[in-house]
């Protein structure tokens, strides 16, 4: 099939960009939309002009490297990563418009590609739990019930690739960082530092400059992963807590809540 | 305890705000709506309520102790509700300094009441500053001689509503701001649940469920009074 392409073009964090429009005729429908731009940056490279730049790694759906806004959608018309969206959901003629994830905490560094340290910085806030090292600890040596284990895992499943802000009218981190709280919230390893942990995340995540929450879902609706948004649910409880337990009591809260409920 | 004013300095903590004071607000419109619906008990009813309001609280609170008390909460939570929700604003409309070129919501169409929260918002602003000129006031909508002031000691409350309804014009307007204040009230009530850390996977299609069925409520019941003086069901006494 033959495309017309608009990709946002950009030098460079400092420059202005635009969107330029390429013509891409024999396009197959078995390609991944990233192999579609793989043939045109080597027909790019072949007429001597600057090949598009674009985040990519695994190709496989699990890195979170990859994240294109596709016509106006994060990762474009399906439910999936960039690199896991095929051109048979596109027809002949089609035009396609390519831009970046477009936030102010991702600034833009060429074309498509953008900087998400602010991820980074939001996960070393209290994206993790501090345990002393030591030999491995013995399997079930912490009962976790089934169901804290799934909600547990249906959070951890975030790979990070930040099509929530993206696609958020509000370009807010929510989903995000709701995933990545409820994540450890859950399980029993999380309880000694859940409170800290939803207080300091949140306000770096603020500190980001990402917009606040106004449950529009739109974030949920294009996650590659299917994070709901009960995770910023779980977030928003904890954060409330927070607030009105001391340190003393919040380690009992901890303690009474060591399942994860 | 890390404080009430450090959770208000995070994003989240201003929702919390809109969250309680949004609260207040629901249990006030239900209460005023309930209270409303007494006009179809007749001129007599809706009278003897709107002179009984003032006396609430009796014998610990005298003469309208306790309705200025509730004036001053209900005051104090529309302003912090206005006012944190114009910093979300602000800080939204800041976290976007490059907009997209093409811009598309996958939202389903019944996802439209969140889209009209802001502006909505504003409706509902200005539909409280015309209502209490209107029916607590009687400044505006209304010809010399019909509105008759409570505080005047004669409640002819049931006659100033129906002349007020009467202005077709006035009546279109009361009712496009219910159907505002329902589109509000539908994802307020939602977003109150889910700030507050209320709603969970299991939870949430009934919070939703819940938060429709009472959006709609407030504002039938609401709608239901201009309907029925333009009927001819609610004559003048
Ligand atoms: S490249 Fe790894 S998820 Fe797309």
């Amino acid at each position: 099939m033959d495309l017309r392409l608009r990709i946002w073009r950009q030098k460079n964090k400092d420059t202005a960009g635009k969107l330029v429009t390429y013509e891409l005729p024999d396009v197959s429908p078995d390609m991944s939309f990233l192999e579609m731009l793989d043939i045109l940056n080597e027909r790019l490279i072949e007429q001597g002009e600057e090949p598009v730049a674009f985040d990519h790694d695994c190709r496989e759906g699990i890195c979170g490297m990859c994240g294109l806004v596709i016509n106006g959608v994060a990762h474009g018309p399906e439910v999936t990563t960039t690199c896991q969206l095929h051109m048979r959901h596109f027809k002949d003629g089609d035009t396609i418009t390519i831009e970046p994830w477009r936030a102010k905490a991702f600034p833009v560094m060429k074309d498509l590609m953008v900087d998400r340290t602010s991820f980074e910085r939001i996960i070393q806030a209290g994206g993790y739990v501090s345990v002393a090292t030591g030999g491995t600890p013995d399997a079930n040596a912490i009962l976790i019930s089934k169901e804290s284990a799934e909600a547990a895992m249906d959070a951890a499943a975030c790979i990070g690739c930040g099509a929530c802000v993206a696609a958020c009218p509000n370009g807010s981190a929510m989903l995000f960082t709701g995933a990545k709280i409820a994540h450890l919230s859950h399980l029993p390893q999380g309880q000694p530092e859940r409170y800290d942990r939803a207080r300091n995340m949140v306000e770096v995540m603020d500190a980001e400059g990402f917009g606040g929450c106004t449950n529009y879902g739109e974030c949920a609706a294009v996650c590659p992963k299917e994070i709901k948004l009960d995770v910023i649910a779980r977030m928003n409880g904890d954060l409330i807590k927070s607030t009105f337990l001391t340190s003393g009591t919040r380690k009992m809260g901890a303690n009474a809540t060591r399942t994860g409920k | 305890m890390t404080g009430v004013m450090t959770l208000y300095q995070t994003s989240i903590g201003k929702k919390v705000v809109m969250a309680v004071t949004g609260a207040i607000l629901l249990g006030f419109v239900f209460v005023h709506m309930f209270g409303n619906l007494k006009i179809y008990s007749g001129p007599v009813a809706l009278n003897e309520y709107a002179e009984q309001l003032r006396y609430l609280g009796k014998p610990i609170f005298g003469y309208e102790q306790l309705l200025w008390i509730a004036r001053v909460v209900l005051l104090g939570a529309v302003v912090m509700h206005i006012v944190s929700a114009v910093q979300l604003t602000l800080q939204s409309n800041g976290s976007r300094p490059q907009p997209y070129n093409v811009n598309t919501r996958t939202q389903p169409a019944y996802r439209y009441a969140s889209y009209t929260m802001r502006w909505g918002g504003v409706v509902l602003f200005l539909f409280i500053i015309f209502h209490l000129l209107h029916f607590t006031f009687g400044t505006v909508g209304y010809s010399s001689g019909q509105f008759v002031n409570p505080h005047s000691g004669v409640y002819e409350v049931y006659n100033n509503v129906v002349y007020g309804f009467l202005n077709p014009i006035v009546s279109i307007f009361y009712i496009a701001a219910m159907i505002a204040l329902g589109l509000h009230i539908y994802h307020g009530t939602w977003s109150m649940f889910q700030t507050l850390g209320i709603s969970s996977e299991k939870m949430s299609g009934m919070l939703r469920s819940f938060a429709a069925a009472f959006a709609l409520v407030i504002a039938l019941g609401n709608i239901s009074i201009p309907i029925a003086v333009l009927m001819g069901i609610l004559p003048l006494s």
